[in-house]
């Protein structure tokens, strides 16, 4: 997993409540049995036309926003679906952070474990973040999870809180399933133990 | 854990344990009484869920105090039932020192294999169910790290999302469908997990073979890579979705790291009326909370209507839990799921199952137990509900006219609103009866079970689908569904009324085959959401009862189904 320390860069402002997994990846696009190559067809049906022309007016097809990193958007980002081609979409197009309100539980364990940081802050945070995202380029904000804060263009700073142990896998890159592995032996104590009290699991 | 039992006289406990709940009860009814009196800054939406719910009320005020008394009323009788049930199932020893435990807490303390200082924990998973669309990836990630699964009789893989509803005894003709199906029995074959491929009868949606199977038990931890996992939970059972890495994880070391949830009761009393159902509730609910108001909560149901519910009706409800935000949705084990499971191929047998049953029974939450929060629902006085917009939140009540997004404070959501009237080509004030359908869908992990496909037979019997619908589908969920249809010629009664009876699949609750809307057509279907683009690409749902897509069916159009005949 791709480490996250300080990421300074262009935020792209998506201000709608329950942005879906279906929005952000459709259906079509499930069908690989690869985690890569999902960027191009990131919020496929808000940025492309039927016949495949790109919309001009969706943020992420204007100048300003075509190499946006950050996505400041409206509450409850992610509900709907556990794929996890929602997260390796936004990856793949260059996104390593949202700023929401808030999100649905299975996007935000999802984008941990790509190395994406989805940071919850206050309905005022978020007002005046999705101002400075709405200044393009010309704005750009700075992630730096090490202190948990996020710096805006004109020096204003939003602190916010992260899980000690998500932040320090994402600080280091770490491997779940590695980490979970080193717990072996509790795992098969656990397990002599659940064999005499529920047998029949 | 079976725990020791400590003879005391159950009278006794029964007192001790009326106590606290009286008092949680108490809570729970300021806490409703509290939130009836703060000032409506809600939701069209919501407020037209909740003025056709208070419908019977002559003024706004009176309902309040009505229902703060009915709830006041319904908490007591509930508490004291429950007081009185529960006697028997707790564990003496246990209650007069520890903390009373809610169903969740019990499953979760069951099933905690390690806990950090910063309370990161590490959850054993009993069961993992696994489908062709969210596992190639983590398959993948095993072979590549030189990574086991640690325990293939724990885990069920089973084809559902690809494979075309019609003959597949042919093959599948859609290359990248056909590949991941094809992706999935390999997998199972080379690590050892039992799989049901598309042409074996057992073959079916995930969360329809579970249960059918007896594979999903009360008291277990099931995963899933689908987030309707929360269908399991009906059972009793702590079930939830999960991403691609996290099946990977479970795959690797039959675990799952994790945070434990909040608790919330969502408690529906009284009797439900003709022609509202288990999915009336749960669309209710979540008009009410909010598809974020589950955040961070696992949910129990509980209350009259719950119990009454079938077990059909309770994996329903469930199933839609993570439509409203919660990570699981669960109701207390009982004897309706004890008779559903027992003798399944999966389900334990003899001295085993009693020894389960025993178990499970000791699961039920505590009397006093605390929850988070509370919301409450009276069912007697629910409506028949249709969604009108692109959220699952967006309900109302089949009287009732479409809301007005204006009304709404919160710009973001303002706009949001507004942009799925658009999507959805309505407009404030219209009544969803009076606008015409083009297609009608039947199936899905909500309701697609041979208990709804016999309440639609029940309301197309003799009659034939509206000249005006392209077409009416009706999609088993599973083979075993499909061959009990069968032989209750309920498949006769669809082909009479002109629908089409199809293979078991997801089919077009989301549209991975080929069965889709195509851009504009407007459907009334028994899934469970109705995001943009989700059964087509500008395709236009409206999630409804499968009673309600059956009167649509013949009519066309949406109907009051509590006025038909």
């Amino acid at each position: 997993m791709q480490k996250f320390d300080v990421l300074t860069g262009v935020a792209a402002p998506l201000n709608i409540v329950n942005i879906d997994t279906d929005m952000i990846i459709p259906k079509q696009f499930l069908k690989t049995i690869k985690r890569t190559g999902l960027g191009k067809s990131l919020f496929y049906e808000m940025r492309y036309t039927p016949e495949g022309a790109e919309i001009a007016d969706f943020v992420l097809n204007q100048p300003a926003w075509r190499k946006a990193e950050i996505l400041v958007a409206g509450d409850n980002f992610g509900c709907g679906s556990s794929r996890e081609h929602a997260p390796w979409a936004l990856l793949d197009f260059g996104i390593r952070c949202v700023i929401a309100t808030s999100f649905a539980d299975i996007f935000y364990n999802n984008a941990f474990k790509n190395g994406i940081l989805p940071i919850v802050v206050s309905p005022d945070d978020l007002a005046k973040l999705m101002d400075d995202a709405g200044r393009g380029a010309n704005a750009t904000l700075t992630i730096d999870l090490p202190n948990q804060e996020i710096r805006g263009p004109d020096g204003g700073v939003v602190k916010f809180e992260i899980d000690p142990f998500r932040k320090h896998c994402l600080l280091n890159g770490l491997d779940d399933i590695g980490l979970t592995m080193e717990k072996a032996k509790s795992i098969s104590a656990y397990e002599k133990k659940a064999a005499q009290s529920r047998p029949w699991a | 854990m079976a725990r020791k039992a400590v003879k005391k006289p159950a009278k006794k406990t029964a007192r001790k344990a009326r106590k606290p709940v009286k008092k949680a009860a108490r809570k729970a009814a300021r806490k409703l009484a509290r939130k009836a009196k703060a000032p409506a800054r809600k939701a069209a939406a919501k407020k037209a869920v909740k003025r056709s719910v208070n419908k019977a009320a002559p003024k706004k005020a009176a309902a309040k105090k009505a229902a703060k008394r009915s709830v006041k009323k319904a908490a007591k009788k509930t508490a004291a039932k429950r007081a009185r049930s529960a006697a028997p199932l707790l564990a003496p020893a246990r209650a007069s020192t520890a903390k009373p435990r809610t169903l969740y807490d019990k499953i979760w303390d069951d099933h905690l294999v390690h806990e950090a200082a910063d309370g990161t924990c590490l959850l054993y998973i009993d069961r993992h169910l696994v489908h062709e669309v969210t596992s190639p990836q983590a398959f993948e990630g095993l072979r590549l790290t030189g990574r086991k699964v640690r325990h293939p009789e724990k885990t069920l893989a089973v084809v559902d999302h690809n494979v075309p509803t019609t003959d597949r005894r042919h093959g599948i003709a859609e290359e990248e469908s056909r590949i991941q199906v094809e992706t999935l029995a390999r997998n199972a074959q080379d690590f050892g997990i039992r799989y049901f491929n598309e042409l074996d009868k057992r073959q079916g949606i995930v969360h329809v073979v579970g249960p059918e199977q007896g594979f999903t038990l009360p008291g277990t931890t099931i995963v899933c890579g689908d987030s309707h996992t929360s269908t399991h939970g009906a059972f009793g059972a702590l079930a939830h979705g999960i991403g691609t890495s996290e099946v990977e994880h479970v795959l690797a070391t039959q675990t799952l790291i994790q945070k434990k949830a909040k608790n919330m009761l969502v408690q529906v009393d009284g009797k439900l009326p003709a022609h509202s159902t288990a999915k009336d509730i749960i669309l209710a609910v979540i008009g009410e909370i909010g598809t974020a108001g589950g955040t961070g909560s696992v949910i129990e149901f509980a209350g009259e209507a719950i119990r009454d519910l079938s077990m059909e009706g309770r994996m329903t409800v469930c199933n839609m839990t993570i439509e409203g935000g919660a990570r699981a949705g669960m109701i207390a084990p009982d004897e309706k799921a004890y008779a559903y499971l027992k003798g399944r191929p999966m389900a334990p047998r003899g001295k085993l199952w009693d020894a389960a049953r025993r178990h499970w029974d000791g699961l039920r939450t505590d009397a006093g137990a605390h929850f988070d929060r509370v919301v409450t629902l009276d069912a007697a006085a629910l409506p028949p509900i249709v969604s009108w917009g692109t959220s699952p939140e967006d309900v109302m009540a089949i009287t009732a006219v479409i809301p007005n997004p204006d009304d709404i404070t919160d710009l973001g959501k303002r706009q949001s609103k507004w942009r799925a009237l658009d999507y959805m080509g309505l407009k404030p004030g219209m009544r969803l009866t009076d606008v015409p359908l083009d297609v009608v869908w039947i199936g899905s992990c909500t309701n697609g079970r041979i208990e709804d496909l016999r309440a639609v037979a029940e309301m197309v019997k003799g009659k034939t689908k509206a000249d005006n619908l392209a077409y009416v589908m009706v999609v088993p969920g599973s083979g075993l569904v499909k061959e009990q249809a069968e032989a209750e010629g309920l498949h006769h009664i669809f082909r009479a009324a002109g629908f089409e009876w199809r293979e078991p699949g997801c089919s077009m609750c989301l549209g991975m085959n080929p069965d889709q809307l195509t851009p504009g057509q407007r459907c009334a279907s028994t899934s469970n959401r109705n995001f943009e683009g989700r059964q087509g690409y500008k395709g236009r749902t409206h999630l409804v009862s499968p009673q309600m897509a059956a009167a649509a069916a013949i009519a066309g159009r949406f109907v009051d189904i509590r006025k038909l005949s």
